[in-house]
């Protein structure tokens, strides 16, 4: 009686959960559920006069081998879902089909077959599963055992040797990242500094005040842009900082339209500095092509942009933000 | 009971082999695969209980090891391809070459 209660309860439980593995978009989602169902059949298992085997379950699977599913699915990209465009016509439907038939086939003849009362395992199991068990692994089966631990470590190998990637080319030094951030620097006039921090006032001190430059507006460089996004969701955005923002984004689509040619971006060679590209202008409209200004004008914008902003400022400036 | 114990064991099965014919993600795929392995340990189980013999077990236990390590093997494929391609979708991956 207990165990026929287990049963309809896990079965109904697995069947969902293999269900939910199969349908679900988002492979995160199938994890969990075949997570639901390694754990329902190790319950099974155990009821069944296995309970080593339902130990191994939990341990194998739902420990190692779901967190290495999910490893994968975090390193491959969680968000992507399936596309539902069917590169083969109607293979779904007739998949579907098939299973059905599959499931069909199998169960109605699984159910004309005429079984006897299980034979039960207490006349194998005399000495308790385990010690039954490991007496059939390491005298039967003794080979296979052996064999199996080879498999095992041929397959410690090759996933050591499918998942290094071997580096082609030498790591940058930081010497030859400076070199690259003045060749920059002489080619488009692009700041080779750190970019400034954020304000540093009397009242204020916190990542989302920006530094002001010497005539009190606005520096960009030092605008958190995530923080400004947020704050711009929630509407909180300080319109002074909003207006730079956009005035900004302005000179940046002006300079994108106005940038070197393909061909002398490649020149200047890859650049590995993820900070803007943009030099520092003084007027807010100045939509010359940077490669042709040249460092002669340039790099004094980009000192003055650079200076200001980092030590305190009098209150009464920091007044306007 | 032995008959629950097998309708249930060929409906995860097929639906398992549902999966991998419905799916593109390549990681969902392998995860079909591992449900149509549970579910034939499940059979295993199942006739040794039936039989009185304890291979059945054995057989299961073998099973795991062999899933184990294929697990191991086919994530560091999907991940290696999905380096040369930046996609987890069997769709993609037509050639062996990138």
């Amino acid at each position: 009686m207990g165990e026929s209660i287990t049963f309809w309860v896990l079965a109904v439980v697995s069947v969902a959960a293999a269900l939910g593995l199969v349908f679900s978009r988002r492979a995160v989602y199938s994890a969990l559920m075949l997570g639901v169902v390694m754990l329902s059949l190790a319950v099974l298992y155990a009821v069944q006069d296995a309970p080593f085997l339902a130990a191994v379950q939990i341990i194998v699977y739902t420990g190692a081998v779901m967190m290495l599913f999910l490893f994968v699915l975090m390193l491959v990209g969680v968000d992507s879902s399936d596309s539902l465009v069917e590169t083969i016509r109607g293979q779904r439907f007739w998949a579907i089909v098939a299973g059905l038939g599959f499931a069909a086939l199998l169960a109605f003849g699984i159910g004309n077959v005429v079984l006897t009362a299980p034979k039960g395992l207490t006349a194998a199991t005399k000495a308790g599963n385990v010690p039954s068990l490991a007496e059939l692994i390491f005298t039967r089966h003794v080979f296979a055992f052996e064999v199996t631990s080879a498999l095992l470590i041929t397959a410690a190998l090759g996933a050591m040797v499918l998942a290094h990637r071997e580096r082609t080319e030498a790591k940058p030094t930081q010497k030859d990242l400076s070199r690259q951030r003045f060749v920059a620097f002489g080619r488009t006039g692009k700041n080779p500094a750190s970019l400034p921090g954020p304000g540093t006032y009397a009242r204020h001190n916190a990542i989302d005040m920006p530094a002001l430059l010497p005539d009190g507006t606005v520096s960009p460089l030092s605008v958190n842009r995530v923080l400004a996004r947020h704050e711009a969701e929630e509407g909180t955005l300080p319109p002074e900082i909003a207006e730079v923002l956009r005035q900004d984004e302005l000179d940046r689509e002006a300079e994108r339209h106005s940038t070197p040619t393909p061909a002398e971006e490649a020149a200047s060679g890859p650049d590995t500095e993820p900070v803007d590209t943009e030099p520092i202008h003084g007027e807010p409209i100045h939509t010359e092509p940077s490669a042709e200004a040249g460092p002669g004008e340039e790099p004094a914008d980009a000192e003055e942009a650079l200076t200001p902003g980092r030590a305190g400022r009098p209150a009464s400036e920091e007044d306007g933000k | 009971m032995t008959t629950h114990y097998l309708v249930l064991s060929a409906l995860l099965f097929a639906i398992g082999g549902v999966g991998v014919l419905v799916r593109r993600n390549a990681i969902v795929v392998f995860m079909c695969v591992e449900l149509m392995l549970n579910a034939c340990n499940l059979a295993f189980v199942t006739f040794a209980r039936q039989n009185g013999n304890l291979d059945g077990q054995v057989i299961a236990f073998f099973v795991m090891i062999v899933a184990a390590a294929e697990v191991v093997i086919g994530l560091a494929i999907i991940v290696t391809i999905f380096r040369t391609r930046r996609s987890a979708s069997v769709d993609d991956a037509s050639l062996l070459k990138h």
